[in-house]
């Protein structure tokens, strides 16, 4: 889309988008090619002499058993922060339509754990199923269940995905709420006259018509599950024990800033850039599509 | 309501409310520790209810800070946070609304290029990039300063194109007008767009300054002067102290007070914080 009607001036315009250029040049472009650039390199541990390597790190890398457990554990993580993060959202916004008296509350009552923070939304949670103090692993001890994040790695897994999830069901109960309100009432009570009960319109109008926004979610929801988690994850268990919570991101600032590999790390970083440059163009691709129909 | 059916409108209900009660519990029991005194909430099972170190363990993690030794005031971490949620936000909106002015309100050499490059940025969180990124700051000697936990961060693609799309629903009868009576382009922005603008800039304000307040790991990387931590880096620090049993009740005062500004921001602002939340991802 373009305006019509245009101003013309030969230099304003440049003097109007440079501070966002100079921005996104210092701060995104140069790093970016820094890490291609890097990716290529093998620095040694003083950091004084590098030495081109070509696609060794990346070679290294996809021979790295720990690699691709890490590989293997982000796709695990982000498959169960986005079902169960979208499955529960999607049962409260439903219930939450259905309501017509205290709906409005309702919204403000689940809207705001959006507005905190990973990282405290980790020490949150951690401090619930604490092995010492935590009251919910004192109940669990209660009913025999051991639960020790700290030295569980199961249980560590779970603690993170319940906290991310946690962090992101405002953000995706909002979106089903608006797709909810956005179908025609006409259609649901055309299927009710026709005899259609609740479950059966459920599944037959709403879900389908949902999907749009469903499918929009579920691609966020992979990418927050991907790169917003760090917090999360830092703030619980620092990708312990052992690998146990090591996911992608978190490895690349383990590696990169604890470990020193500078040239692994940015190999790393490369093959992540690639995964949000196509997650975020199945992104647009799809929502070119919602516009159109 | 399509029919009457009194028992999946109580059952509606009871799934709402016990959502809302499972996902208020954490900052429910968070605020019950942050009232009890240190040796209370040393031995399980703890408390469920509030108890009388309210006042006591906030003014103590304000002024003092958590710990004896060598913390830091939680009035200073709440004043770094609060500028650099200010700082990110403020500056988010001020450099992409005068370029998407540019973009949209001028033809000239090259807009599709920045167009592009803006729209590139859209994809790597500072996650992704963080080891180079961190170099580039390092080498540009902003290191523990306001200006390298803001300005690194203030490039915005998300509201670059929500004020694009803002712009290009603006009739384009006003720009005439504006012409005709021999308005420059700056004054037209600042007497006919800025104004028509008031609601997506609060409503890209609530969202950034969010964004601004909840950065985790971008603070934790550069600040290495107490004088720079902001509260949530500072919370999860704690924490995580090694070898040590956290005082909770100092703690989880600190995480109530590392929330509560972006929470109370979102609900007060509940109808400019969901536009803002639905808009920016058209």
């Amino acid at each position: 889309m373009e305006k019509r009607v245009t101003f013309h001036e030969r230099w304003l315009p440049y003097l109007l988008v440079a501070p966002q250029m100079i921005i996104t040049l210092v701060f995104f472009f140069w790093p970016s090619g820094q890490a291609i650039y890097q990716s290529v390199l093998i620095e040694d541990a003083f950091g004084g002499n590098s030495k081109f390597v070509f696609l060794d790190n990346f070679i290294h890398l996809f021979n790295d058993d720990s690699y691709f457990a890490s590989v293997r554990l982000t796709v695990v993580f982000s498959f169960l922060v986005a079902t169960i993060g979208l499955a529960v959202s999607l049962l409260l916004a439903v219930m939450a339509d259905r309501v017509i008296r205290g709906a409005t509350a309702y919204k403000a009552f689940l809207v705001w754990p959006y507005a905190v923070a990973p990282a405290v939304a980790g020490v949150l949670w951690g401090f619930l199923f604490n092995p010492s103090v935590g009251i919910v692993a004192w109940m669990l001890q209660g009913i025999g269940i051991e639960f020790n994040y700290v030295t569980n790695g199961n249980q560590a897994l779970t603690l993170v995905v319940i906290a991310a999830v946690w962090n992101q069901i405002s953000y995706n109960f909002l979106f089903f709420l608006a797709g909810l309100q956005s179908i025609p009432k006409s259609l649901i009570e055309a299927a009710a006259i026709d005899g259609a009960g609740p479950g059966r319109r459920f599944w037959d109008i709403i879900f389908p018509l949902l999907s749009p926004t469903g499918f929009f979610l579920l691609v966020i929801n992979i990418i927050y599950s991907f790169f917003g988690t760090f917090g999360v994850v830092d703030a619980l268990t620092k990708g312990g024990p052992g690998q146990a919570t090591n996911i992608l991101v978190y490895k690349v600032y383990n590696d990169g800033f604890r470990g020193q590999d500078l040239g692994g790390s940015s190999a790393q970083s490369v093959i992540l850039m690639i995964v949000v440059i196509a997650l975020t163009f199945v992104q647009f691709r799809f929502i070119e599509r919602r516009v159109h129909y | 309501m399509v029919e009457n059916r009194p028992f999946l409108t109580v059952l509606s209900h009871l799934v709402v409310l016990l959502g809302v009660a499972i996902i208020a519990f954490p900052v429910w029991m968070t605020f019950v520790a942050s009232t009890h005194s240190q040796q209370t909430m040393l031995q399980s099972p703890i408390p469920l209810l509030p108890g009388p170190y309210l006042f006591e363990n906030y003014k103590q993690v304000l002024t003092e800070g958590y710990g004896r030794v060598g913390s830091t005031a939680v009035t200073m971490t709440l004043t770094n946070s609060l500028i650099m949620a200010l700082g990110v936000a403020l500056g988010k909106i001020a450099i992409s609304i005068i370029s998407a002015f540019a973009i949209v309100y001028f033809r000239f050499p090259g807009r599709m290029y920045i167009f592009w490059a803006i729209f590139v940025t859209l994809m790597l969180p500072v996650e992704v990039r963080i080891v180079p990124t961190y170099g580039v700051v390092a080498n540009l000697g902003m290191l523990d300063s306001y200006g390298g936990l803001i300005i690194p961060l203030i490039a915005s693609a998300t509201a670059t194109f929500l004020f694009r799309q803002f712009f290009l629903s603006v009739p384009d009868e006003l720009t005439e007008a504006a012409r005709v009576d021999g308005a420059s382009p700056m004054r037209f922005f600042w007497d006919i767009l800025l104004p028509m603008s008031r609601t997506s800039i609060a409503a890209m304000f609530v969202i950034q300054f969010i964004y601004g307040w909840n950065q985790y790991l971008w603070p934790l990387l550069i600040t290495t002067k107490e004088s720079y931590y902001t509260v949530v880096m500072t919370v999860s620090r704690q924490a995580n102290v090694v070898d040590s049993v956290p005082a909770w009740n100092l703690l989880m005062a600190m995480a109530m007070l590392a929330m509560l500004p972006p929470v109370l921001v979102v609900v007060f602002m509940q109808r400019q914080f969901v536009r803002g939340l639905v808009e920016t991802e058209k």
